[in-house]
């Protein structure tokens, strides 16, 4: 919280300022409307004096335009404060998610970071505008009321402001001890947040297990949780008000006692203890809003928490600075005795990895389900950083390329890749500087020009959400289309033609001979025909390299390879 | 390319005709929002009680105090008895009244959530009743935002807001009744004001009604964006698409900022400008009172007291006129949370639809023909006979039909001509929840939910004990890596298991499959992502989960359907050739050139 107030609010203390003012202004300019009736009533109308008396009625509507113009002016300035501070703020932290680390995403997890976009960043923005709105013009009155009263008697606004104290205590402490029940709120909006979104895309699955009821179950709970924890976080704040009510009129009953006892002692006349309560509920009113206005600020102080938490996360993975240039020739892609283990997992993915690719030459990766394949990737692209050893690219180990630069090398499709609502040209492309003949290049190349011109819109048809208007081959074409498309010198395919029927695969093989010679690539299969004619092939195994070589050498060497091979080959007696 | 009933194109163009065409009233918005908390009668009749008694002890504090004043003044001497009596009075009073206001407070929270947990449970209840099609169209980001952003807005109005207005209800008619009281014609000056209150309201209103609307719009937007961004984080960061997502979000938020503003700079007027007509109205009574006071027609007193509950009139206006913003953007936040509340669900089931009851697993096709969009068929005049316990393969080149084939099967899309039928049974005669039971399916597109593995696997079949869940994982070769995962099968899969392989997704969707009891299995792709030797020594497994179903294999691995009794070849939603692996080789065609193509 405190680094929106001091951080994100800086730029806009001087317009907040100015606002402030003209919003002092207005209501100083509301609260001379009863002094004038007060004068009117009181002064003019016993002398009869119509003339005078309409003047000062003109006076009084004089004043109410300039309230009116002037409170319209701040709460506009109010409402673009908020709006610019919000916009500032979604940024950051939108530009800081883009650039979280692969294992800080996880620990994090998306749908957490989701509603802290949304509903954390609406939240702040909801309480920076009341706060401008509301929280200016009660404190003035609070603060007038009790100036006033200071003229009226000393002694019995001592005994008015004493209880100030306790008040502003209970308030703030109050609002601490809510600040964690926020937090749990929000927490329980996760919850939400990733179910619904869950059964979104797992949708034809609910239906077909036909498990709606279970869900609705599942969400009931979440639901249910989340207004537990609403309740009970407003159920503290909803103190406040009449705590602070009580405390005050307990005050309003002692200032009478006490007033009593002055009027004895003749040091205070009974008119002022009279005027006294009139301004007494002027600053009752103004404490009670005051409180109210710490409901929407310990909620969004929560909010706020959540939000700096992930924009102040510390970058992980850092450039390392480079000891060693790139030495002439070296190898494209080398491994030098890689291990690597997840966050929390205890289990080596990758043990003891070493092997080295040259420029051009194909990698084929080929192992059981979870044997580290897809591992292997990540680390090549630096997603994550091995435990131990070194990766390096070109001779330059990827820990001492700036994430832009290495990447810059790479295209690829991942297992699990995504397509994302826009044209069937947007996709491919991704925002980069490609013109649309690269685009249908690259798309004949991934076998999917026949596919996308076939339909009358072409490259310009757009796609449902995550590609759902699109079969599971057309969509992996899709995906390997957008990894041609820059002409990279290392294309990564992850398991990315699994979807593809053989003859499909083929020619993309072909294509990928033949037209993309020079790059390096890596593909990592189910299938040996995808891979049977790579450079160098290694059979992964519990995160080991099993065996390497060639098809052949691998054919009369690994006994799991060519267990592999029989038993997708089985049958064909060619 | 298959794709959904209007075409993507006009999909989104529908998506925004229908934001547009949202019910525009915000009477019934607010009459159903009031339904929705009338379901807690009882509670609201307690709610409006509390607020008027608590109004009225808040009323009888100052008469106490002004009658403690008056004790210490009369006449220059002071009863204490008086004093003491009516200041322990006072507190009594306060103490009360502190009392009740909070527990009104309380009272409105509890009345504010039963009504966000009922809308959100009306929610989500539809959202499970609609088809797959609104799924494929609807951004999930935007799903998200009307159930919890819109909800919350809801909320946090309900339980504000109403209170604030209960109370103006109270106070004004109170207070209005005191006036009356004292001058009937001085209130002539609020037969001028309080209408023209009212009408410049109204006419913000119609200024600001949009401009919430397109709030919220923009805001549901912005988190769809998001949600796609932060689904495809590893697909951003690949191509160095950071910054590029950076700077469109950039251009959303601003959107979403600005229409923010636009709202706010609006709705933050009507506060002031009742304020405003309060004034006037003061200034009118203060002038028109003076005057009756020259024409000697009203004492003194008599206006300072109509001005002290004029005051006590107009307080209460302002304050609500103060959360009227607040309340036009709750208005149209549960007009958006309505929407998709009355989105058309799947239709019924017929009426004379049975359960589908014990199934034989006898599949008839009949002719069927059926495409997303019109003229443009995915599947053509589709036959076929499948007999109970026999395995249909289905191949063909990719987009050539197959999923579509299981969408139909399934019934989340209707066939356009022609009839399925099971077990003779037209598919329009039986409830969609028993035809759905009757068949396992194992999607390519694995899905797994924020659950322990265990809970994963069960799914769907809650009854099965630890001991088949364990077993079916076992059968399924996953009993091994699972016990690897660091708490076993109590591991939490997060964020659809992103902590595990896609083949191993697999593996657990297949273990899944297993544990359903149904007489018909579908596997679309359910082992493309497995590696052949597990594939292989699952498949004994699978030979029992489909031993005596009827089951239908889509899979591009041929060695996977190798041995179907039947396999239906597919070119462009045609059979094109039909027959066992032996003789679809014998006949050198479609087939024999797929089969040869993996070993070029």
């Amino acid at each position: 919280m405190k680094k929106v107030l001091l951080v994100y609010l800086r730029p806009y203390y001087l317009r907040m300022v100015l606002g402030f003012a003209i919003k002092f202004f207005g209501t100083i300019l509301d609260l001379f409307l009863p002094w004038i009736l007060a004068y009117i009533i009181d002064t003019v109308a016993p002398t009869g004096d119509r003339r005078m008396i309409v003047l000062y009625g003109l006076a009084m509507v004089a004043c109410a335009v300039g309230a009116f113009l002037m409170n319209v002016i701040a709460n506009r300035m109010a409402s673009a404060v908020s709006r610019d501070a919000t916009r500032t703020i979604r940024h950051d932290l939108f530009a800081r998610v883009m650039h979280l680390s692969a294992a800080q995403t996880d620990a994090e997890t998306k749908p957490s970071l989701i509603s802290r976009l949304t509903s954390d960043t609406y939240n702040i923005s909801n309480m920076l505008g009341r706060i401008q709105r509301i929280g200016v013009r009660a404190p003035i009155l609070a603060l007038g009321g009790i100036m006033v009263t200071l003229t009226l008697d000393p002694v019995l606004t001592l005994i008015l402001a004493a209880t100030l104290p306790f008040i502003v205590l209970l308030t703030i402490r109050t609002s601490a001890a809510s600040i964690p029940l926020y937090h749990r709120v929000q927490e329980a909006g996760d919850k939400l947040v990733r179910l619904v979104r869950e059964d979104a895309a797992g949708i034809r699955v609910i239906k077909a297990l036909s498990t709606t009821d279970t869900e609705r179950a599942r969400f009931d709970e979440v639901s249910r949780e989340v207004i537990q924890c609403e309740k009970k976080a407003s159920g503290l704040m909803a103190r406040v008000g009449p705590s602070t009510s009580l405390i005050l009129n307990s005050a309003q009953v002692a200032v009478i006692l006490a007033g009593a006892v002055r009027v004895a002692s003749g040091q205070c006349e009974v008119g002022r203890i009279l005027a006294f309560m009139t301004y007494f509920t002027i600053i009752l009113t103004a404490v009670v809003n005051i409180a109210r206005i710490f409901i929407v600020f310990s909620r969004a102080a929560a909010s706020a928490d959540r939000v700096m938490a992930i924009i102040d996360m510390p970058p992980d993975m850092l450039v390392l600075g480079s000891g060693e240039t790139a030495p002439q020739n070296a190898p494209a892609i080398e491994f030098d005795g890689v291990s690597f283990h997840y966050g929390a997992s205890s289990e080596n993915a990758l043990e003891e990895i070493s092997f080295t690719l040259q420029r051009g030459q194909t990698l084929g990766i080929i192992g059981a389900t979870g044997s580290g394949k897809s591992t292997l990737i990540r680390l090549l692209m630096r997603f994550y950083d091995p435990t131990q050893g070194a990766v390096r690219l070109f001779g330059q180990d990827v820990r001492t390329l700036p994430a832009h630069t290495l990447r810059a090398h790479f295209g690829a499709a991942f297992q699990s890749d995504t397509l994302f609502e826009d044209t069937i040209l947007e996709n491919i492309r991704l925002g980069r500087a490609l013109s649309d003949e690269q685009v249908a290049l690259a798309a004949q190349d991934a076998q999917a020009y026949a596919f996308v011109t076939g339909d009358k819109e072409g490259f310009d048809a757009a796609l449902n959400i995550r590609g759902s208007n699109l079969s599971g081959g057309q969509k992996q074409r899709i995906m390997i289309a957008r990894a041609l498309c820059g002409r990279p010198d290392v294309l990564v395919l992850d398991d990315s033609s699994s979807a593809l029927d053989y003859r499909t695969d083929a020619a993309l093989r072909r294509a990928l001979r033949e037209r993309y010679a020079d790059t390096t690539k890596v593909m990592v299969a189910q299938r040996i025909s995808s891979i049977a004619h790579a450079d160098l092939i290694l059979v992964l195994d519990g995160g080991r390299i099993a065996a390497r070589g060639t098809h052949e050498e691998l054919l009369a060497s690994c006994a799991l390879y060519k267990e592999l091979y029989d038993s997708q080959m089985g049958g064909l007696d060619a | 390319m298959n794709k959904n009933p209007q075409g993507p194109n006009s999909d989104k163009a529908i998506r925004d005709a229908q934001n547009q065409r949202k019910p525009k009233n915000a009477k019934s918005t607010i009459l159903r929002l009031l339904r929705t908390m009338m379901q807690d009668r009882a509670l609201f009749a307690l709610a409006i009680a509390l607020s008027i008694t608590g109004n009225l002890l808040g009323l009888l504090g100052p008469r106490l105090a002004g009658e403690a004043i008056d004790a210490i003044g009369a006449d220059g001497v002071i009863l204490w008895d008086t004093v003491i009596a009516k200041c322990a009075l006072m507190l009594v009073s306060y103490a009360a009244s502190a009392a009740l206001s909070y527990a009104l407070t309380m009272l409105m929270i509890h009345i504010s959530r039963g009504v966000v947990y009922r809308m959100r449970g009306q929610a989500f209840d539809n959202l499970m009743r609609l088809p797959v099609s609104y799924y494929d169209t609807h951004p999930s980001g935007d799903i998200i935002s009307r159930i919890s952003y819109d909800i919350d807005t809801v909320n946090a109005s309900l339980s504000n807001d109403i209170v604030q207005i209960l109370s103006t209800l109270v106070t004004v008619f109170g207070s209005l009744g005191f006036m009356i009281s004292i001058s009937p014609r001085l209130l002539l000056v609020f037969c001028v004001t309080v209408p023209l209150s009212l009408y410049a309201a109204r006419r913000r209103a119609t200024v600001t009604k949009p401009l919430f609307r397109a709030r919220s719009r923009k805001l549901g937007e912005l988190n769809g964006f998001v949600e796609e961004q932060l689904s495809g984080l590893t697909t951003l960061r690949a191509y160095c698409r950071e910054d590029a997502a950076v700077e469109k979000f950039d251009a959303i938020n601003e959107e979403a900022v600005v229409a923010y503003y636009n709202s706010e700079y609006q709705g933050s007027v009507v506060g002031p400008l009742v304020n405003f007509i309060n004034n006037l109205s003061l200034a009118l009574v203060s002038v028109f009172g003076a005057l009756l006071f020259c024409a000697g027609q009203m004492s003194i007193g008599a206006i300072s007291s109509f001005v002290l509950y004029s005051r006590r009139f107009s307080g209460p206006i302002n304050e609500a006129a103060n959360v009227f913003g607040e309340m036009q953007s709750a208005l149209a936040a549960a007009e958006r949370v309505f929407a998709m509340i009355d989105e058309p669900a799947e239709p019924a089931d017929a009426e004379a639809a049975q359960p589908i009851g014990d199934v034989q697993g006898h599949v008839q096709l009949d002719h069927v023909t059926f495409g997303y969009e019109e003229g443009k068929p995915i599947l053509k005049d589709f036959t076929a006979d499948v007999r109970p316990g026999r395995m249909i393969a289905v191949v063909g080149p990719t987009g050539a039909g197959k999923t579509t084939l299981i969408s139909l099967l399934m019934r989340f899309y209707e066939a356009q001509e022609g009839s399925i039928r099971v077990d003779g049974k037209p598919l329009d005669a039986v409830t969609r929840d028993s035809l759905r039971a009757a068949y396992a399916m194992v999607l390519q597109d694995t899905w797994l939910f924020h659950g322990t593995v265990y809970e994963n696997l069960r799914y769907g079949s809650e009854h099965a004990t630890r001991e088949q869940v364990i077993a079916a994982a076992k059968a399924a070769h996953a009993d091994s890596f699972i016990r690897r995962l660091p708490q076993g099968y109590d591991t939490v899969l997060t964020d659809d298991g992103a902590n595990i392989s896609k083949g191993q997704k697999q593996l657990l969707t297949i273990a899944r499959a297993m544990l359903l009891e149904s007489r018909m299995v579908i596997l679309d792709e359910a082992t493309s992502n497995v590696d052949t030797r597990v594939e292989k020594l699952i498949q004994k497994a699978m030979r029992e989960l489909m031993a005596g179903k009827t089951c239908f294999v889509i899979a591009h691995r041929l060695s996977t359907i190798e041995s179907a009794d039947e396999i239906l070849v597919i070119d462009h939603g045609e059979i094109v050739e039909r027959g066992t692996h032996a003789s679809l080789m014998q006949q050198k065609g479609f087939y024999y050139g797929m089969y040869r193509a993996q070993f070029e």
